[in-house]
Order: structure tokens, then sequence, then C-alpha cells
């Protein structure tokens, strides 16, 4: 049970969003600190006090090894024996497997390549500077603690997602709640392929509730380099489009600040919140590095912080896209009788958040009753 | 309301990515160009020719280009030099971006005009000091546009641009570069 949270999240991880938005139905958070993140240990106590409470029959230490198509329904193959069903819901989330850029096969063998899923903590990396590609939120998370300590650490930064964590007072996940942006359905997108993989923003929960952005990281004496674009000879060349990710982030937050401006004025919500902020841009290195021999011996290990992708290789069902991905509606999968949960933009914008899993849950039990 | 027009016909464009979508070999596309030596640094080149959409196509006449270099490189300066071609096609690949992005996004521009700047430290082509590099060490391009739009909203047109444009890309990013003798 929570077995991801459980082993495949490093060691300091903490939830993105604050306490009190992570609720289950009937479960409710009631501890004393509801704007600070749960670490790992207590998402894992949180989900089981959910099963021990819902009495749902959870088949423990059981990995499901094929679901396939059997008459008016499906046979599903376990390592502990074979199950027959006439609906499946795939609720096996959206990061069993670190994607990695086929470019890593350059990298000289001496630099250790860790993903996310392997990584646990500084300790756990070779002596040297680490290069960590991604700025996403596990990107940024990683490139923090490791500069903290006390590592050399370039990044390398493509397209990304910044925001503040606390804006007007309030926890930017609020204000997502509250103006209503999770509540977008996967319907009412201008462009739903990229919304779906929209990169997790630049995030990070601490007691201290501070900014992980890319400032943040310069003041603690990251390098940011451009997106890691090619191996040649074992040097590794990083893009010279720092600078346009770079504005088009701040752009972007920006945008999304006005938005919840605008909702707090037209909603009467003013008085809930602090007075309006602006954040300074991105401090872009006047010349950011093009080049890092990976021969050197600077850099002695890369952590590649470049997304996650579902592990779909049990699921013998003909519903996978030309690039891996789950055909679905809404949830509905393109074959009678499956549905999905848990994943980015599944129905909502608040699909992936553990406080998103109940009105997706309650659409798919209503048409499995139907 | 006015309607927009920027002389960009964004529903082509769209229409293409639609048809693209299903049909990626028909996206692949060569350009092509041919040199010839005059004289000297001086050479020039023409295009006419190209293949897309799954055939070879043509432009409606063949433009001929003279590149050559400046008197301070002790030559006869017919054209401009090849590292400023750089410099014309970056301006206009996100002049051309600055342009669509506006037309899709409903902005009427009256006047998008931009100078582009690339630092070059000669002493890397010269061979003086083996640490300087052969190409720009930056460039930066400037736009000066008028339009319906606010300050952040043209900031982002150009961003945009960018973020969709060949050239852009082609000097940002390292591209494998392959030269034979036929």
């Amino acid at each position: 049970m929570a077995n991801s949270w459980r082993r495949e999240r490093w060691d300091s991880l903490r939830l993105l969003t604050p306490n009190w938005q992570s609720r289950l139905p009937g479960q409710d958070y009631t501890g004393p600190d509801p704007d600070g993140y749960m670490t790992m240990g207590e998402v894992v106590e949180f989900i089981e006090r959910f099963a021990l409470a819902t009495r749902a029959p959870v088949r423990t230490r059981t990995t499901v090894t094929s679901v396939r198509p059997d008459g008016d329904g499906y046979h599903v193959s376990t390592d502990q024996g074979e199950l027959r069903c006439r609906s499946v819901v795939l609720a096996s989330g959206a990061c069993n497997l670190a994607t990695v850029p086929d470019l890593s096969a350059g990298v000289p063998s001496a630099v250790t390549q860790v993903t996310p899923l392997d990584y646990r903590g500084p300790d756990g990396l070779p002596d040297g500077g680490v290069l960590v590609v991604g700025a996403s939120a596990t990107g940024v998370q990683l490139a923090a603690e490791l500069q903290r300590s006390g590592r050399a650490v370039t990044l390398a930064v493509g397209e990304h997602v910044r925001l503040p964590r606390l804006y007007r007072k309030r926890d930017v996940l609020w204000w997502m709640d509250a103006s209503g942006v999770w509540d977008q359905r996967y319907d009412e997108v201008d462009d739903l392929s990229r919304a779906r993989k929209l990169p997790s923003p630049q995030l990070v929960g601490t007691p201290e509730r501070s900014t992980l952005d890319l400032n943040a990281l310069t003041g603690l004496g990251v390098e940011l380099v451009g997106r890691f674009a090619m191996v040649r000879d074992g040097v590794a060349l990083f893009s010279g489009g720092l600078r346009n990710v770079c504005s088009l982030a701040d752009l972007k937050m920006k945008r999304l600040l006005a938005t919840f401006d605008e909702w707090a004025r037209t909603s009467g919500r003013e008085a809930e919140v602090g007075p309006p902020e602006e954040f300074p841009p991105t401090d872009v290195p006047a010349s950011s590095r093009l080049k890092l021999d990976l021969r050197t011996g600077e850099i002695g290990s890369i952590v590649w912080a470049t997304g996650y992708r579902p592990d779909y290789s049990w699921l013998d069902v003909p519903v996978l896209d030309g690039k891996g991905r789950l055909r679905h509606e809404g949830g509905v999968v393109d074959a009678p009788g499956l549905f999905a949960l848990g994943l980015p933009m599944l129905r909502r914008r608040r699909s992936t958040f553990i406080n998103g899993i109940e009105d997706d849950a309650r659409d798919v039990i209503g048409r499995l009753v139907s | 309301m006015t309607t927009v027009d920027n002389g960009v016909n964004v529903q082509a464009l769209l229409d293409a990515r639609e048809v693209l979508r299903g049909a990626p070999e028909a996206a692949q596309f060569t350009w092509k160009a041919s040199a010839k030596w005059e004289n000297g640094v001086h050479s020039t080149a023409t295009i006419k020719n190209f293949f897309g959409l799954g055939a070879e196509q043509s432009h409606k006449s063949e433009t001929t280009f003279t590149a050559d270099h400046p008197e301070v490189f002790a030559a006869e300066d017919h054209g401009i030099t090849p590292i400023e071609y750089l410099l014309v096609g970056l301006a206009s690949c996100l002049t051309a971006g600055v342009a669509s992005v506006a037309q899709n996004r409903g902005i009427q521009l009256r006047s998008v005009e931009s100078t582009v700047e690339g630092n070059h430290d000669i002493r890397g082509i010269l061979g003086v000091d083996s640490d300087v590099r052969n190409g720009f060490n930056d460039v930066k391009v400037t736009f000066n546009i008028d339009a319906d739009a606010s300050k952040e909203e043209i900031e982002a047109l150009v961003a945009q641009s960018q973020k969709r444009s060949a050239v852009y890309d082609a000097l940002t990013n390292p591209t494998s570069v392959t030269v034979e003798v036929a």
C-alpha cells in the first residue's frame, strides 16, 4: 500500500500541496499544521488511515503482471494468482518510469547517471559536481538540496513553470484551488495535449514556505545553463536560449497572477488576501555556459530530472497511441469497461492531486454502476 | 470590432498543423543552396528549389546572394560577410514569427523594426588565440514594435516568436553538420 510514496521518492521530499488540501472522501487533514506540507512518511500514514477507514478490499503485496481482454471483461494475472473482472480502473499513476533523453548515451562512462527514482539523497552520489538536467519541481528541489550539501551544481534549464510559493500571503495552490483554475475541464482547454504534458511547477514544500524559483537557486550558488542539447566528444552542449525560456516563464507567471488578482477583485475576496505583489524577472546570467566538459572530473554525476511517464508494459489491451499515451476521454479508456484515474488533466486540472481523486472517482463509479 | 490583418494567413498555418499531425512524412523539408567561388573571398550562392510535402518545390524565382568580406579584411567587398547572412536570417525569421503570432492572437501591428548585433572576436578565425571561438560570442536583437497591444503582450509576442523560430533554434542549439567532397 502507498508503494510509490514509500519506495520511489527521495528522502527529503514533501508534498507540494499544503496539508489542508490533502483530503480524501471523508478524510480531511485534522493535524496542527494545515499550511505545512506532508513528508513521505506522513503521506503513507494518511493513505494507510484511509485504507483502514474504508476497509476497501485491497490485495497488498500483489503485483499485476498482465491485464488482457477476456470475453466481455478482462483477465488479470498477478504474482499472487489470476483474476477475472468486468471492468478495470487503471490507477497506477503517471510517474512509474523516469524519462531520460537519448543524448544520455553519449555521456562518458566515468560520470554516474541517476534518475529521481534512484536518488535518495546527496550522500548517494559520487564526489564531484552535479549536473541536474531539468528545472521542474524535481529538478529545482534536487539542485537546491545538492548545492546545500556542499556540491557545485549546474542546472540545465529548458521550458519551465515558475511560481512563487506564496502570493499575497496565500499559498499559490490556494489560489489555484479557490479561483477555479484547478476545476478547468479537459474539454475546456485550448490545447489538451499541451495541458497534459505541462511540466510541474517550480515548487517545494518546506516548513519555511519558501519560493524555489531560478532566482532562489542562483542565490544558493547554483549555475544556470540552457537546455541540455547534445553531447559531442564527451562535452555537454547547452542551448543558448536560456534567456527566452526564462522570459516565457516570467510572462506566464505574471499572466497567471493577474488572473488571480482579477478573480479576487470580481469575487469579493480582496479582504482575505494581502496586497498585490510583483516579483523581479528571472536573473539570467549575462552569458551562460554553452559547454561543459564531462571528461575532466568536474562533473561526477548527472541527475536526469527530465520527467516521468506511466508504465503500461503489463497492459495487454491496444489502448495506447503512437507515443505510448493512454487513449481516453476524461478517464473513459478506448476499450469497454476500462477506466483511468490519477493522470495529468484526466478530467480536470486537479486530477493528479490527492484532493482531485474524489470527483473523478465518483464519475467513474457512476459509469460502472450505470 | 475591426478585423486584425497583418497579412498572415494564420488559418492556412493552423490547417497545415492539423494535416501534418497525421502525416509527419509530408512535414520533412530539405532547403537547398548552391554556392560558387568567384574570386578571392567573393562567392555567389543561388537558391531556387527545395523539397517538401513529399515533392520537389520551387520558389517563384531564383535568388542570387553575393558574399564577400569588407575592405578592412583586405577584400573587395562585393557583398556582405557570410556571418552577416546569419543576422539576416535571424531577424527575418523572428519578424515573421512576430507577425504570425500577432495575427493568431488578434493583435494589429503597425510597425515592427529590429536591430540585430552579433559580437564577434575575429581572433578566432585568424588563429590568433585558440581559446577564442570562430563564431559569434553573443547575439543581441532589439525590437521596436508599434501595435494595438500592451507592453507585456508585445513582450509575449517576441518571446513566442523565439520559441517557434527555426533560425533562433539553429543558432542557439548545436546542429550536426557534415561537409564532404563529392
